[in-house]
């Protein structure tokens, strides 16, 4: 499952991330990395982005990017 | 020698605030990330640096030293080359985890670091407990416990940094990796050549393994030396199956998290105010009505209510008294007809016009300001993301244009937090199509004499909410046509952004903020447009006439006049091709208020400038149809802004091409859209078809073409540029 597909309300252990090295390195680099856990919080009102809680503090990720990341 | 301290930290953890805190320098604070993009420098109080010269520069907030945005960059070349005695780090105490990521990274630069354990007054609020002398002795480095907004331990801190700085030794960290990683840093140490000193040969190290793009360019090494690290790094990545940025960020998280496992206590997981704000304004249902009603609010306050009460009020008390004072002062003194029609109507007219604005943006910056010190101007990014993006654009984009609104100059600045080079270029292109604060009383003025020329019309209240909504259009439809041209093309910007805690926005912050973007203003009407306003009355009062020069009875025999009817022509498929209005646009170039000024003087309006119906009765005889005057509100409206706007755009796209490129699009989009809508609308309403109606009907096609193309580079994979790839 990716990061995209996550419900609201879950909380999801992060397992891979894919993409090129400098999107890659942006969430990884805001602490989204391999077993961090996500707490996914909501939903902007159109839908799109996400707000997630990662390591204590809130972060907003579009779906389509959250694609890159496998979480279970 | 002075002391050098660089001041680095997250973006939003409360560092301009302490930059301010310590020199004393009024800058700009805001509470969204990355506010700051250049380096700022101040020499801290010298109460505080008891006696030392001690100099701060205020690093970009920067969540790490990867090289892949520009403020990332712009910092650890700071710190790399420039030689800081010593880093203050800034750690948001209530967000530690994400904080010490940067940290760790900073005491590898072999530059002595002290630590700013900010927001320590919150700590105790939120329940959260650290150890700071375990943290300490666990990192290598002192920690100062201080409150940037309370202004609490800063003595400490100055005194912390000043005795580092002074010792000079660095405390290069103990072993962060994993032992397979350490060893792997100290084998590329040795590689490393003697060009790059001791202490910081740990940070080269490891950006060597990482492949770091910069520091592969920057360090020449030698093939050997470079095909032994290459092996070291396949090997660890093979171990790990995953490439070595992300086993280093990893394994840097991991460091942290067994630090602080002994050193923090978190808090009980409760819903804080700022949760419970959150979950209503960004609620799914109730978002979008939350904004808009915010928005009205602000703009109806600051634009009719309040802000016209305080406008009329400096227009007809203010200025009107001012301008009889000084009438009679000049009268008493005996001074000529020409310097009294100079000051009382050329200087104070026209500057009164202006400043009598003052009032009305102050109030609107005022709301802007408050909206983004307590943080909900990033919410407005996270709500607006959705539709910006279906136009090539982030939420990213909304904060520029929304600004804007005020000012397109701090407009224009706030672009910087967008990270990829052709939305930003775009933001900063299309950002002035919003109508500033200063193109109201032009807006006001045109309403007037639209309604005048258009009898069914009784009023003109509908023009100026259709101009904010046309300035949307404009952005909207120049974003997907230049998004569809190669040098715009790329894939949409990963949209990865932090959403700061709520607080009550400070007062000294908000009135800082106010007075900055303000004073830009003031400064701007006090030196250019009083300029423009001496000029232009020397232009429209001067001319040759009767066999020679001197001053004119009829302003059709000014200078103005000759200048204006020369270029004159080039306007006449707009509907407005008399010297007049011509003249009255070229003066919005050196500041947008000063159409209505010029025009007033033109005229030669007395009294009260700014009073619509006044001043349109006075030049409606210029246009000949109300599509005419709508037309030139429209060009007016989305040409080029005002020169200090020009200069702010100039700085922001550090590249001639694209600056130019900026200015041509514009005027040119500008001339197109007024010129397809005043002859199509001049045919619709039952003019005759002529060749400028063709013409209209062609440039029409066009743009409708250009816009509904399909998009030639939609399946491209590369992310667009980032401006430190080519810096």
């Amino acid at each position: 499952m990716t990061l995209g597909d996550a419900e609201v309300g879950s909380t999801v252990v992060v397992t891979k991330i894919e993409g090129d090295s400098a999107y890659k390195r942006r969430i990884m680099d805001m602490g989204i990395t391999k077993g961090s856990e996500l707490y996914i919080r909501k939903v902007a009102p159109l839908g799109d982005p996400v707000e997630i809680t990662v390591r204590g503090y809130e972060l907003s990720v579009r779906k389509n990017d959250a694609q890159c990341v496998q979480v279970k | 020698m002075a002391i050098k301290i660089a001041l680095a930290g997250n973006p939003n953890c409360g560092k301009t605030t302490m930059f301010n805190a310590l020199t004393g320098a009024n800058q700009y604070v805001g509470n969204w990330p990355g506010v700051t993009v250049e380096k700022k420098e101040g020499k801290v109080k010298s109460k505080k640096a008891k006696g030392e010269e001690v100099v701060v520069t205020d690093l970009p907030g920067i969540y790490s030293l990867s090289p892949y945005t520009l403020e990332e960059v712009v910092s650890r070349d700071y710190v790399l080359n420039e030689n800081p005695d010593v880093i203050v780090d800034l750690v948001d105490a209530t967000n530690i985890e994400r904080n010490l990521y940067l940290t760790t990274q900073l005491i590898e630069t072999g530059v002595p670091v002290v630590i700013a354990l900010n927001m320590a007054d919150l700590i105790e609020k939120r329940g959260i407990k650290i150890d700071t002398k375990r943290l300490s002795m666990l990192l290598g480095c002192t920690i100062v416990e201080t409150s940037a907004l309370k202004q609490t331990g800063l003595q400490e801190l100055i005194d912390e940094a000043v005795k580092v700085a002074k010792k000079k030794e660095t405390r290069l960290p103990g072993e962060i990796f994993s032992k397979e990683m350490e060893a792997a840093v100290e084998d590329v140490k040795g590689l490393l050549p003697d060009s790059i000193t001791e202490e910081k040969k740990r940070w080269y190290a490891v950006k060597f393994l990482e492949n770091d793009s910069k520091v592969v360019e920057a360090v020449k090494l030698s093939d050997v030396a470079r095909s032994t690290v290459a092996d070291l790094r396949t090997k660890i990545e093979k171990n790990h199956d995953d490439d070595m940025e992300s086993i280093v960020t990893d394994e840097r998280y991991k460091y942290i998290q067994k630090i602080i496992t002994t050193t923090v206590q978190k808090g009980k997981e409760k819903l804080t105010a700022s949760d419970k704000i959150d979950r209503i304004v960004t609620n799914r249902i109730l978002g979008i009505p939350i904004f808009i009603l915010i928005m009205w609010a602000v703009y109806y306050v600051s634009v009719t209510t309040v802000g016209t009460f305080v406008t009329d009020w400096t227009n007809d008390v203010f200025v009107v008294t001012i301008q009889n004072a000084a009438g009679g002062f000049l009268e008493r003194i005996g001074t000529g007809v020409v310097v009294q029609g100079l000051v009382v109507d050329g200087i104070i007219g026209g500057l009164g016009a202006v400043l009598g604005f003052v009032p009305q943006m102050a109030i609107l910056f005022l709301f802007l300001s408050i909206l983004e010190d307590c943080g909900y101007m990033v919410r407005i990014a996270f709500v607006m993301d959705r539709v910006f993006r279906h136009f090539g654009l982030s939420g990213k984009s909304f904060i520029p244009l929304l600004i804007s609104s005020g000012c397109g100059i701090p407009g224009i600045m706030a672009s910087k937090t967008i990270e990829q080079d052709n939305d930003r270029r775009l933001t900063i292109m299309t950002a002035t199509f919003i109508p500033c604060g200063a193109k109201l009383p032009v807006i006001a003025l045109m309403g007037g004499v639209i309604a005048g020329e258009a009898a069914g019309y009784a009023e003109s209240s509908f023009i100026a909410p259709l101009m904010y909504f046309i300035g949307i259009v404009a952005v909207l439809v120049s974003a997907i046509i230049l998004k569809k041209t190669k040098p715009f093309s790329g894939k949409p910007a990963p949209f990865v952004m932090e959403l700061p805690q709520y607080h009550f926005p400070q007062v000294k912050t908000v009135l800082l903020h106010v007075w900055e973007r303000l004073k830009g203003f003031i400064i701007k009407a006090g030196t250019i447009l009083f300029l423009a306003c001496v000029v232009m009355w020397f232009l429209s009062s001067y001319g040759f006439a009767e066999g020679g020069f001197g001053l004119v009875e009829d302003s059709a025999d000014s200078l103005l006049a000759a200048i204006g009817g020369v270029i004159a022509p080039i306007f006449a498929p707009l509907g407005f091709g008399s010297w007049e209005p011509v003249a009255a646009s070229l003066s919005g170039f050196t500041a947008k208020e000063a159409i209505v000024s010029t025009m007033g003087t033109l005229a030669s309006v007395q009294g009260d400038v700014e009073d619509a119906v006044n001043v349109a009765s006075g030049v409606g005889a210029w246009f000949p149809t109300a599509m005419a005057a709508f037309s030139f509100l429209l060009f007016n409206l989305l040409d080029s802004p005002c020169l200090a706007a020009i200069a702010t755009m100039a700085q922001q796209m550090q590249s001639r091409k694209w600056f130019w490129f900026a200015i041509l699009f514009q005027n040119v989009f500008a001339y197109v859209v007024a010129l397809c809508v005043y002859q199509i609308g001049s045919f619709a309403v039952g003019g005759g078809f002529t060749a400028g109606t063709a013409a209209g009907f062609l440039l029409a096609i066009i743009l409708l073409v250009l816009l509904f193309r399909p998009d030639p580079y939609k399946n491209q994979k590369v992310y667009a540029k980032r401006s430190v790839q080519n810096v």
